[in-house]
């Protein structure tokens, strides 16, 4: 089955609040070996005026992972994870990711486009904090490979 | 900061351990990452690094030059090649971050070179950066 050309200008459900925790802020910064105190020290976050530890920048692809799952999970989509390549990736920021920030992703679909056999899919996930204020846009292109 | 000042350089080595550490901090768990097995199945020359490992080591270079997230306003790649992790020798990842432009806005672009050997392996990967005195948003509420 090829991608569903009618899924752009789709928007999904936002997802259920994902609540950041400091050790997860640690735990991710380890894993892309980012050192700067800001992101494990609690008094060095605050002295930069954080209230918390601060996530690197691609922390926020953990809040659009949930949103992608949506979009894999969606059988009229004709996303299967097997055939997808992830092409491009990029984030836009009011401000940076912080412990306890509770975060809400609400992704649309912006584009299908065929490519050969295969479909680029551009979608773009809104996430905002307890508040509803916006911390991050991240914008996703997909290339879907067509059936064999 | 000033057009083609060289923010950044740093050079890692990633093994089969990065890639478990970032399946686990990510959630990403795709096979391929891990699994020779699996890998070769699907046609890939070897297990690869998550796409997004890379993106976020380069970035937490910049960040940790930076000393600030907040300053990062933007940031985007296309992934162009795949590093290929051996089992046994690793591989390595060169990150090197260069001022590409200063704008009157008080913003800066930072245009990355990423390389795995000699071969780039993020394209298009650039980071909007705030730069001087002004007030920032602390992201907490008023």
């Amino acid at each position: 089955m090829a991608v569903n050309p009618d899924l752009v200008g789709r928007e999904f459900p936002p997802t259920p609040p994902y609540l950041v925790g400091r050790e997860k802020v640690r735990e991710f910064a380890r894993a892309v070996l980012a050192t700067a105190p800001q992101h494990h020290d609690v008094a060095a976050a605050r002295a930069l005026g954080y209230a918390d530890v601060v996530a690197p920048p691609t922390f926020a692809m953990v809040i659009q992972d949930l949103t992608l799952q949506q979009l894999l999970s969606d059988e009229t989509a004709g996303i299967v994870l097997e055939r997808t390549v992830h092409a491009e990736q990029r984030f836009r920021f009011s401000r940076p990711i912080v412990a306890g920030d509770e975060l809400t992703a609400t992704l649309r679909v912006t584009q299908v486009r065929a490519m050969g056999g295969a479909s680029m899919v551009t979608s773009e996930s809104d996430i905002v904090d307890a508040d509803g204020a916006h911390v991050v846009t991240t914008t996703s292109i997909l290339v879907v490979g067509g059936a064999e | 900061m000033n057009v083609s000042d060289v923010i950044a350089e740093r050079t890692v080595h990633l093994t089969r351990e990065s890639l478990v550490r970032y399946a686990g901090a990510s959630g990403d768990f795709n096979p391929i990452h891990y699994r020779d097995d699996v890998a070769e199945r699907v046609g890939l020359p070897g297990v690869l690094a998550h796409g997004m490992l890379t993106m976020g080591i380069a970035g937490s270079v910049v960040a940790d030059a930076l000393g600030d997230g907040g300053q990062i306003l933007e940031y985007g790649v296309k992934f162009t090649r795949p590093v290929v992790v051996d089992p046994e020798a690793g591989a390595d990842l060169s990150v090197r971050a260069v001022v590409g432009a200063v704008d009157a806005d008080g913003t800066a672009r930072i245009d990355l070179t990423v390389a795995h050997g000699e071969t780039r392996v993020l394209g298009k990967a650039q980071l909007r950066v705030r730069v001087g005195a002004e007030p920032r948003e602390r992201g907490e509420s008023a």
